[in-house]
């Protein structure tokens, strides 16, 4: 957190940034607000730590468009988004530094409370203790316990895209999870119990599109579901037809391009896991076309845009 | 005071659903959301927060207000029914029971809006009174009180027994149809309850949230508040989803829209929110073009414009639930907190 | 048990009949409208509104032109330029459609306004909501002094009430109508020029109530040119339009600060406008 802060003030000194984009500390000891800082601002409120949880890639749309350089403090996971914009040209990377952070997995509040906390005052971290103090008493928990469910199965600590990168050879120390394990369990499902389970979950939604609106991947200008015109009413699911289309279009228009961030299922108030559909399109095209994580580089193409006559053809290949 | 004589919730909710649909907190695909009570549902008494707020069931996200049948030149309107079952929710918390006053001086103010009023002529409402608030909740600094909700009926649980109060006349007659479930409480157990609503009221203050100071908004300020530099700040990282307003219990702003079945047009309304882009697009332009404005309009609604119509009341109740759902830990009580006098 | 309402719903229309269409301009058309039985669909007020829809097709808020003292038919002048719009164009006498009102207040006319000369400006359609007043006035002639009407559109053609304002409106005693066009065209020997202009031309006496409607441009500039003549804020009314679907105050998007265009409006004064936020 030290190195950050000399670091981006330096920067902000020398002029060679004119605006920081991070995270500002807010009135709990976990609740993070993306922010933009200047010199005139200061640096007052901005924090890195477990709860520094949101992609800020998505923000640097609006930020690259305005005057001057943006400095963004990028979490290795963040960078793919980053990438995947700067392939699809919707923001101005020579307006853009990136300083690449060091991420040791970010903790959960929700997964805190899950434990039954409530009341919660201050939460201070101490090496692998989680210290918890409440309304209603005092506990300590087990970091590994309570990180983020994206942080379980995290891609390499690899900050994708950078001008410059603060190093850290901390680690959350936990054992990574099958990223595709979910995905199979629900391929094992028989179609009805698959088809109940998203039921059960898409039911839930309330339209509030926040996993649309905080998708670094879903950055169309226009989004179809907010064009009065398509007689889509797109802020009620006013059958259960349109509430599984919504999501269920979504993942088609995201598939070959989202990069498994993890923060559709994160902001879903209904805690729909959301990121389980995206990730079986990811399981299919490495299955069919090769080994591919969208946002490693900002220059190759993705399996759906690079046809080859050598491509698997998807219903031969299940057929056989 | 009454007490509920059985230590099996189900006993009561049996009774209660053996004369009315009744809605009680249940868990759908891991979420506590209103929902109707039956013997196989997982009933959650013990979530402080639905999702959605009891709102939902007054006014629901999308319903169905009237068809049309169209042959040639000729419409033909079809007005829904004028009578509806009675309902009963059970486990509405203070901050949602004062929810309804607020929403009640939009629709049943002149002309009154039957869709709504009709839902609350039949609902029933069965508060529970809070016993364990967390860091989000502020209800205090809209003057409510956690353990008092104004329902037709309050609860209060205490050591595992509910204890109850009928409120209102509704409430009363609703009362008496389960007197058998039902025996006066002692002085003691009286006092017992007295006990726990003063030690939850110490807890609330010591809540985070339970200094929040809301007296300087007052309509003579609204063009400062309406101008104020900070603003551009709050709403900076804004996603403009409608998490807040869909969550919230005394957002009510409302879309209608037509839809076409292929057998006539039904004419369905569903929640908007202001924070969306299209929510004031018109052909000619649009009064509120960027986020800043969007978000600035949400909380000057709730803040000014509707207190200055209806007499100083607030139309925010403290639930706390856009505290905890903001995708980017932004809400009202920092608006209030940045734009307030402190 | 059962409980009851009576359905009376603000958010349910009448039924109304498209009696009678005139092409008023190459865009805008007047409809008359009335109830299946042939009587009146509701009492209204001069300034006040109606939501016209088509099912299936929109909804839409409208001024109500005519004046409330005809009790044959309301009429409705509307300019082509969205989907319902476009459809109620290609409507035939005889069609059917939807109508919620009156919504909304509606200019003083039987206190303000009484034994004052008022001057009535308007630009383009934006003629529609203020003729109502004017014909008002002129059924109730002696409650009034001087009526002036300047109305300025684009072209001769686009003059939407020409012929009654050309020859019907002048002949009531002490009415005044100034009709300008905005370029020269042949077949018109009358004023040319934009309405701001043309008001300031006129030098209108100060004492007078004004009533104004038109485009967001020509309200700014016309306003502009009114104070400079002197008159203050207190005496202009305008009407408003944001984008609305109750009509009734509730549906939460078409307010300017705690005021709702559908419900506290559609007309206010500029002294009004002054103290709330300016989004509109």
């Amino acid at each position: 957190m030290q190195g950050i802060i000399e670091k981006v003030t330096e920067l902000l000194d020398n002029g060679t940034v004119d605006r920081v984009l991070a995270w500002k500390a807010g009135e709990f000891s976990y609740d993070r607000t993306p922010a933009v800082f200047d010199k005139e601002s200061g640096l007052y409120g901005l924090v890195y730590d477990s709860f520094c949880v949101n992609n800020l890639s998505k923000y640097l749309i609006e930020e690259s468009k305005k005057d001057g350089k943006v400095l963004v403090l990028m979490k290795p996971c963040d960078s793919y988004g980053l990438n995947m914009l700067i392939k699809e040209h919707r923001v101005d990377r020579e307006k853009i530094y990136v300083l690449g952070v060091p991420c040791k997995c970010k903790v959960s509040v929700d997964k805190i409370k899950a434990t039954g906390l409530t009341g919660i005052l201050d939460i201070v971290e101490e090496g692998n203790d989680i210290k918890v103090t409440t309304v209603y008493g005092d506990t300590t928990l087990d970091r590994k316990d309570v990180l983020c469910d994206k942080c379980m199965v995290c891609k390499d600590k690899v900050v994708v895209v950078y001008d410059e990168k603060i190093e850290s050879d901390e680690t959350a120390g936990i054992e990574k999870l099958d990223r595709m394990a979910e995905v199979e369990a629900l391929e094992a499902m028989t179609p009805d119990e698959r088809f109940n389970f998203w039921r059960s979950q898409l039911s839930k939604c309330i339209r509030c599109n926040a996993c649309r609106n905080v998708c670094p991947i879903c950055s169309c200008t226009k989004c179809v579901f907010d064009n009065d015109n398509t007689g889509i009413s797109s802020k009620a699911n006013v059958d259960s037809f349109e509430e599984n289309m919504f999501h269920i279009v979504r993942a088609y228009h995201v598939a070959g391009r989202c990069t498994d961030c993890g923060e559709c299922s994160r902001v879903c108030p209904q805690n729909i896991p959301l990121h389980l559909l995206n990730r079986k399109f990811i399981k299919e095209m490495n299955e069919l076309y090769g080994t591919y994580q969208a946002g490693t580089d900002a220059e190759a193409k993705d399996p759906l845009t690079a046809f080859t006559k050598e491509d698997a053809e998807p219903s031969v290949i299940y057929n056989r | 005071m009454l007490k509920f004589t059985s230590d099996q919730m189900s006993t009561l909710f049996s009774a209660i659903s053996a004369m009315k649909t009744l809605y009680v907190p249940v868990e759908k695909g891991g979420e506590v959301t209103f929902g109707v009570w039956s013997e196989t549902e997982k009933v959650r008494l013990d979530a402080l927060k639905t999702v959605k707020s009891a709102k939902d069931l007054f006014f629901p996200q999308a319903e169905t207000m009237m068809g049309f049948k169209m042959e040639g030149k000729n419409i033909e309107i079809q007005v829904p029914e004028e009578k509806m079952d009675e309902f009963v929710v059970f486990g509405v918390r203070a901050c949602d029971a004062k929810s309804f006053e607020v929403l009640d001086n939009v629709f049943l103010a002149e002309p009154v809006d039957t869709y709504y009023a009709l839902r609350r002529k039949s609902g029933i409402v069965i508060c529970a009174a809070c016993t364990r608030p967390e860091e989000s909740c502020f209800c205090n600094v809209f003057g409510i009180d956690a353990t008092a909700p104004a329902g037709d009926i309050v609860t209060w649980t205490v050591d595992g027994t509910l204890y109850w109060e009928a409120k209102t006349e509704k409430g009363e007659a609703f009362t008496a149809q389960l007197s058998e479930y039902l025996a006066e409480a002692t002085a003691e157990e009286e006092a017992a309850v007295a006990a726990q609503n003063e030690a939850v009221k110490a807890i609330i203050a010591k809540l985070p949230y339970a200094n929040l100071k809301v007296d300087g908004f007052t309509g003579d300020r609204m063009m400062e508040y309406f101008n104020s530099p900070k603003w551009a700040e709050l709403y900076q990282a804004c996603l403009g989803c409608g998490t807040c307003t869909f969550v919230c219990p005394t957002c009510q702003c409302y879309d209608i829209r037509d839809y076409d079945t292929g057998h006539g047009i039904q004419r369905y309304r569903c929640w908007d929110s202001c924070m969306y882009s299209e929510f004031t697009k018109m052909a000619g332009g649009q009064p509120r073009l960027t986020q800043l404005e969007r978000f600035r309009q949400r909380f000057m609604h709730k803040l000014l414009y509707y207190p200055m119509n209806n007499n100083g009341l607030f139309s925010c109740v403290g639930c706390g639930r856009c505290v905890n759902k903001c995708p980017i830990s932004m809400n009202i009580a920092k608006v209030i907190k940045a734009l307030g006098d402190e | 048990m059962m409980s009851e309402i009576t359905r009376e719903d603000m958010h349910i229309p009448k039924i109304g009949i498209v009696r009678e269409i005139i092409q008023e301009t190459p865009d805008v058309k007047t409809f008359r409208i009335n109830a299946p039985d042939g009587s009146p669909l509701f009492d209204h007020m001069p300034g006040q509104c109606a939501m016209i829809s088509v099912p299936g097709v929109g909804e839409g808020m409208f001024s109500i032109p005519s004046s409330p003292t005809n009790r044959e038919y309301m009429e409705f002048s509307i300019k082509m330029c969205g989907c319902l719009t476009s459809w109620l164009h290609s409507m035939e006498p005889g069609q059917m459609v939807t109508v919620r009102g009156p919504l909304g207040n509606h200019f003083p006319v039987e206190n303000e306004f009484i034994g004052k000369d008022i001057l009535v400006i308007g630009g383009g359609i934006g003629i529609a909501p203020v003729r109502s007043v004017v014909k008002y006035m002129l059924d109730h002639r002696q409650d009034y002094g001087r009526i002036d009407v300047v109305y300025g559109a684009r072209s001769k053609e686009d003059l939407v009430y020409y012929e009654e304002m050309s020859k019907e409106w002048p002949k009531v005693p002490n009415t005044y109508v100034h009709l300008t066009i905005d370029r020269e065209q042949e077949g018109w020997d009358g004023p040319v020029g934009f309405v701001p202009n043309y008001v300031k031309e006129l030098n209108f006496p100060t004492d007078k109530t004004v009533i104004m409607c038109g485009p967001p441009i020509m309200i700014k500039f016309t306003l502009a040119g009114l104070m400079e003549l002197g008159f203050q804020k207190e005496q202009v009314y305008t009407t408003m339009e944001l984008r609305m679907k109750c009509g009734i105050g509730k549906c939460g998007r078409c307010n300017i600060g705690s005021k709702y265009v559908c419900k506290d409006g559609p007309v206010f004064r500029f002294d009004e406008l002054d103290e709330l936020p300016n989004e509109y």
